[in-house]
């Protein structure tokens, strides 16, 4: 699991559950994959993100050193904290671990880099 | 194919979808094939901005042959599968999109507006059983729909290719995706070969007024270009032969220039192989 889906996924299919977001990672293995550095995909992405959950989330997997507390106002980021961004949403993987719902507790377990997102017949809203 | 034949007769697609079944997606060609060329068409039917990386939903993404399709458009995607063995494959063939395992009838778990659009080969139908004594298939229909309406960004389109079993569940299946909010509605490409005819649902996620694609090989397309179908594809197939050829390269360049964007200048140089380049994968 990279951390840009970490940054889209919750847990609100839930019964009951309003946000589901961000969800605490759990992390016990996590690796660095190198992926192909796209800074149109950086651009496109950017107002999509939650950037205080991806702080957040980069903390709890150990990856946050070169972000900055906040993003820039300006549009032009320069090459090195597109870099940045790029590193920690696309090539940081968690591969074992575990999710936990921030309202429930809910915990989903991650296994060969894929979280388990299934529900049990009681939790479907 | 006779009811007793389709495969979500025969077991829920966590069972359906085993060992034996996902190896198929990686050894049979045929079948990558055609997972590869519904793929394309869908992806074309989504109607992406030209030249932009999009951040793409890829619905019972299976082994990931869909996803390579959106990898080789140059776009980032994320497939939700409830197969743990296709999610297997998937991982296997080191596809370059991230994994979710998940029963969309359940819902999309992403938040609000995360996806630039989302696409789905031949797995739809498989909501419209009733796979286990609580499974109301309208209600699980409503609530994948609605829930992926909200993470998609407004304007965005869904295209799912899919094999209904009769009209009756073509009707469960629009109705319950207006109901969602989507319009819309169904592309039919080779309506009047059994063979070639293949379904697309194409849904809107709002983002105002949007013109239905029309289907390939239909009447009201046949005598723009009865090659109309022919075309498409012919075209797709050329623009994959040729791409990175020289001609290729210059058109790019040429459009690149259009937008005003710097482009190195045309030489005989150009699209030359070059010994040191690293090979693509
Ligand atoms: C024909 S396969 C699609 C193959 C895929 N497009 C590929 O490229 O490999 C249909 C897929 O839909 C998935 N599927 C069926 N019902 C599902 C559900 N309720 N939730 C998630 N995935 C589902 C199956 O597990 C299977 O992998």
């Amino acid at each position: 699991m990279k951390l840009l889906t970490h940054n889209m996924l919750t847990s609100n299919i839930i019964k009951g559950v309003t946000k589901g977001f961000p969800l605490v990672i759990n992390p016990s293995r996590v690796e660095v994959q190198e992926v192909d550095f796209n800074p149109d995909f950086i651009t496109r992405v950017l107002p999509k993100l939650d950037f205080t959950a991806l702080k957040q989330a980069a903390t709890q997997v150990g990856h946050a050193d070169k972000l900055p507390e906040a993003l820039p106002e300006t549009a032009d980021f320069g090459e090195d904290l597109q870099k940045t961004l790029h590193h920690v949403l696309l090539q940081v993987e968690v591969l074992e671990g575990e999710l936990v719902c921030p309202e429930t507790g809910r915990k989903f377990p991650i296994s060969n880099g894929i979280p388990n997102m299934l529900l049990n017949e009681d939790e479907v809203s | 194919m006779a009811a007793r034949d389709r495969p979500e007769h025969q077991a829920p697609p966590e069972i359906f979808y085993n060992e034996t079944e996902a190896r198929k997606y990686t050894s049979n060609s045929r079948m990558i094939e055609i997972q590869e060329k519904l793929s394309q068409r869908a992806i074309e039917l989504l109607a992406l901005p030209e030249d932009t990386p999009c951040y793409i939903l890829d619905i019972g993404c299976g082994s990931g042959l869909s996803g390579e399709c959106l990898t080789d458009n140059g776009h980032v995607w994320v497939g939700l599968d409830i197969s743990p063995h296709m999610l297997e494959v998937a991982r296997e063939r080191e596809v370059e999109g991230d994994l979710v395992h998940g029963d969309i009838g359940y819902g999309m778990p992403f938040r609000p507006g995360s996806f630039d659009g989302a696409i789905s080969i031949s797995a739809l139908q498989w909501l419209c059983n009733a796979d286990k004594k609580y499974h109301k298939p309208h209600k699980r229909l409503y609530t994948f729909f609605s829930t992926l309406y909200a993470c998609l960004s407004r304007g965005a389109r869904a295209v799912f290719q899919f094999y209904p079993e009769n009209s009756a569940q073509v009707e469960l299946i629009t109705s319950q995706s207006m109901r969602a909010g989507f319009t819309g509605g169904l592309v039919v490409d080779f309506p009047n070969s059994a063979k070639a005819k293949k379904m697309f649902l194409c849904l809107f996620a709002g983002g105002g007024h949007q013109q239905l694609p029309q289907g390939l090989g239909t009447e009201s397309d046949s005598d723009v270009k009865n090659q109309a179908g022919n075309s498409a594809r012919q075209r797709w197939k050329d623009k994959k032969s040729a791409k990175f050829s020289r001609d290729w390269i210059l058109e790019k360049k040429e459009k690149r220039r259009k937008q005003g964007r710097d482009v190195p200048t045309d030489s005989k140089y150009t699209a030359r192989k070059r010994k040191t380049l690293a090979s693509r994968r």
